[in-house]
């Protein structure tokens, strides 16, 4: 196991600086520059704040620079969002709130889907499972500003149960993006908890452990659903990532001070150090993530090996 | 099995239809229930009633600020910050006329206008030191050392301030900028040429001064968060962590005008969903909201709403040579033609619908007034009107001058909704107005079109401009031959002359150089269509009925709190 996990270190090793180098000349072909009023400008005036973040030496310097900075763990600093401020400190101050209301989304979503899927496998073909379908279908069919307006409108605006939106009221203005951002790993926990209970409940282990004389919950919590978390788990890994990670959308909508609505920016006004920074950040929460999904792929099937798994 | 599918079906449809439903019928109320309240409350309080005892303002802001530096400040919000908790030599007033700050009284101008000698008033920074004429030497130093990269010191400062430009290219020391303390409370201030619009140039947020002492101590951190800054102006700054969506500005006791001051405090939040802007002033937690788009709309008619306008205007530009080949736009009955050729009123008022004048003028209505009061504007009056029989007669003499019968030409815009919009509804009328023409429209982000700009490759460009000081001379000399802005191959010998005039002999003759002004516009609008204006931009925000006196500016900051105060909201 420990010879496996240092493999696998040493290949996202690799894969962090193929990204790295990628997005650092994909983002150089980006049109447009990071001095916020070069139209004003003269070419002169546009050189001098260019050499003041060195961005007049040539690319391939310029490269060299960023991958050498980066190996000591300095990200440099923003040229244009908030000038100066070390690219660092930038993501840091703003991880929190998205990976608070991602991390209470992705749990209530996730639970929920789980309960619903299961629910509709064993009581198949009732109102239980048609209602947990279209809550699903509905969840994933609504696009979440579509949602997260509607909850801010109602539940904030008119029923005044939850803040309208900032983030100021600690826990209280998490709930409403954090309800935006589990419809989605709701429905796609519920669906496929459903599917494939239904598949495993119909196989013939199912069958046997039944003529066995297990009882109902038993073959449902300890057969059915740990075979039916395997797919999910698989889904469930990337999309934690991206919703921890911050939506652009829940984010602006709730006025939340996060990192998905200010990377987003950061590419709109060419601001190249947090561009670089916040993708490297966004990687590396990625790949150590595929790495947990694969450990746990063992965990829970122990039918599924991983190479070199000799300890 | 089959009916199941039908009812499954069907409990979709009408979940689906429930919330449809909700949708709609929630804009319904939502309007309903806002004009009784508001006529209700209306009635009770009238504006400029007693201030309340609780002074507080909260706004709402569609930006991060990128930095509180005032050299490297280059944007809006920052700006406009920047303005409301620090102060230069002089502050555009409730009448937006620049009248001294920090400065004593009006300035000694030396005769041939070149020296200015400020005398400083006794004031102080937020921790108590007192302001020196040194300060200001610092500020302006550090703004146009090309150490310090600042976009704003050069652009401010190059051609105005005596060897501004030779010390940001490097050439010079940075000593060797014409500004000089003479003692503690009195500055001089060595300028290239007469500079008419001087004192309002004083009042733009590159020229504040800074505390030498506190801002080397700081080093790097100085400005990344409020705590690193101080003050002068009607507030501080307070509880801005330097990338957060949020802050406070509260009255600063030290500030030397702290009397007029009434507000206590100002909580500003960055919203940037114009939806979420608009129900946390519903819910009360917000009380003013710039409206966009169909905000814009759905509560044009509201009594809440505030009109303002800006001295930002909008024209498109006609590229006479594109590739090294004349343009069909080097005709000037063509370029006639198309300035004419669209109904401006009806854009203001169907696709733009926020409050934006037609625009028949270069030079901003209500933005640079003389010594009389009166409006530059007032001058010239309209130039180049919608009149789509007259724009037929120059399209048709034009056509048969160049020797074509079809022109295909291509209008570069923005990528934004309203841009996308606006360019369609112009494409719509020019090819319906002028018989032959093709308009190809070309949207890209902004970054592009500057670089298509400077490569001079595009026929028509839907650009903008907005001051950066009070006087028509930051709209007209943009198109002298082989300005940065004016790369559209447009060249008027007599244009330049005047321009040139204006900027030379009669800067110190007010009334004359206001006439050459308004005569060089009328040669680059009426004469030579070189560019057609389209509108002047407007804003539309609602703000509450208790908020009073907030005072909005044509350039540098777009707003000042000093003189704002709440009544009627208890």
């Amino acid at each position: 196991m420990a010879r496996y996990i240092g493999k696998r270190l040493i290949y996202m090793f690799i894969t962090l600086a193929l990204i790295a180098t990628f997005t650092f000349f994909l983002m150089k072909i980006l049109p447009g520059s990071p001095i916020a009023s070069a139209d004003k400008l003269s070419p002169e005036q546009r050189a001098v704040v260019e050499a003041r973040y060195g961005l007049d030496q040539p690319l391939p310097v310029q490269y060299f620079d960023y991958m050498f900075g980066l190996l000591q763990g300095d990200l440099g600093i923003s040229i244009n969002q908030f000038k100066g401020a070390n690219v660092t400190d930038v993501i840091l101050s703003r991880m929190g709130p998205s990976a608070q209301i991602g991390f209470q989304g992705m749990l209530l979503g996730t639970v929920l889907g789980i309960l619903f899927g299961m629910v509709a496998a064993l009581r198949q073909n009732t109102w239980v499972d048609y209602g947990s379908t279209i809550v699903a279908i509905i969840g994933i069919s609504i696009p979440s500003f579509v949602f997260a307006s509607m909850l801010q409108y109602w539940l904030g605006l008119k029923l005044d149960l939850f803040p309208v939106a900032l983030w100021k009221d600690g826990f209280m203005s998490s709930v409403l993006p954090s309800i935006a951002l589990a419809m989605f790993p709701l429905a796609t926990a519920a669906r496929f908890i459903r599917t494939e209970m239904i598949e495993v409940l119909g196989s013939d282990y199912i069958t046997l452990a039944k003529a066995k004389g297990a009882s109902g919950s038993e073959i449902a919590f300890k057969h059915a659903f740990r075979n039916a978390l395997i797919p999910l788990i698989t889904v469930l890994g990337p999309m934690a990532v991206s919703i921890l990670t911050g939506s652009l959308v829940v984010e602006q909508i709730f006025a939340i001070p996060g990192i998905g609505e200010q990377f987003v920016k950061s590419i709109m006004v060419n601001d190249f150090s947090i561009i670089m920074g916040t993708t490297i950040f966004f990687s590396v929460f990625l790949i150590v993530i595929i790495l947990v999904v694969d450990i746990l792929y063992g965990v829970i099937d122990p039918r599924i090996r991983l190479s070199g798994g000799k300890s | 099995m089959k009916n199941s599918k039908i009812l499954w079906l069907l409990g979709l449809v009408l979940v689906l239809s429930a919330f449809l439903a909700a949708c709609g019928g929630g804009d319904d109320t939502d309007t309903g229930t806002e004009n009784t309240d508001t006529e209700g409350t209306e009635d009770a309080e009238g504006n400029g009633g007693e201030p309340d005892s609780v002074q507080e303002l909260n706004l709402i802001e569609g930006a991060e600020i990128p930095s509180m530096d005032s050299s490297i400040a280059e944007d809006a919000v920052a700006f406009n910050i920047l303005n409301n908790v620090n102060e230069g030599l002089f502050r555009l007033n409730q009448e937006n006329i620049a009248e001294p700050a920090l400065a004593e009284s009006e300035p000694e101008i030396s005769e041939d206008g070149l020296t200015y000698t400020f005398k400083l008033r006794d004031a102080n920074w937020s921790d108590g030191t007192p302001i020196t004429a040194n300060d200001f030497v610092y500020a302006w130093q550090r703004a146009i050392d090309p150490e310090t990269g600042s976009p704003y010191g050069p652009y401010m400062m190059a051609g105005t301030i005596k060897n501004a430009k030779e010390v940001s290219e490097g050439d010079m020391e940075v000593s060797e900028l014409g500004i000089t303390a003479e003692d503690d409370k009195t500055l001089v201030v060595e300028l290239e040429r007469p500079t008419p619009y001087f004192m309002s140039l004083m009042a733009f947020g590159t020229f504040y001064p800074l505390n030498e002492e506190f801002v080397t101590e700081q080093g790097d951190d100085y400005a990344s968060n409020s705590e690193t800054i101080l003050y002068n102006g009607p507030f501080t700054l307070t509880n801005w962590d330097g990338t957060g969506l949020t802050w406070t500005m509260e009255k600063n006791a030290e500030y030397w005008d702290a009397e007029t001051v009434q507000l206590e405090t100002v909580n500003v939040d960055v919203v940037k969903e114009t939806s979420t802007a608009v129900n946390l002033y519903q819910s009360g937690e917000k009380d003013r909201v710039g409206l966009s788009g169909e905000f814009a709309m759905q509560y044009a008619e509201d009594p809440e709403v505030v009109k303002e306008l800006e001295p930002t205007l909008f024209y498109l530009k006609f590229n006479q040579e594109r590739n090294g080949e004349e343009t069909p736009l080097a005709n000037e009955n063509i370029r006639k033609a198309i300035a004419t050729g669209f109904n401006k009123q009806d854009l203001v008022d169907v696709v733009l619908a926020n409050g934006s004048l037609p625009a028949n003028y270069l030079v901003p209505t209500d933005f640079t007034f003389n010594e009389a009061g009166e409006d530059f504007r007032d001058i010239n009056g309209d130039m180049l009107s919608f009149n789509a029989e007259e724009a037929k007669t120059y399209w048709e003499k034009g056509l048969e001058e160049i020797g074509e019968t079809e022109v295909t030409l291509e209008l570069l815009g923005g990528d934004s909704e309203l841009a996308g919009k606006m360019d369609a509804y112009l494409k719509e009328q020019l090819e319906t107005n002028l018989e032959g023409l093709t308009v190809n429209l070309k949207a890209v982000p902004f970054g592009v079109r500057l670089e298509l700009d400077e490569a001079q490759d595009y026929d028509i460009q839907n650009s903008g401009w907005g001051p950066d000081f009070q006087d028509p001379m930051t709209f007209i000399d943009l198109f002298v031959t082989g300005a940065s802005h004016n790369l559209m191959s447009y060249s008027n010998e007599e244009f330049d002359n005047l321009v040139e005039q204006a900027k030379g002999e009669l800067a110190q003759d007010a009334e004359g150089r206001w006439e050459a002004m308004a005569q060089a516009e009328k040669i680059l609008i009426e004469e030579d269509a070189a560019i057609a204006p389209i509108y002047q931009r407007g804003t539309m925000s609602l703000q509450k009925p208790y908020v009073n006196n907030i005072v909005k500016h044509p350039f540098g900051g777009d707003y000042s709190y000093k003189w704002a105060y709440i009544s009627g909201k208890e």
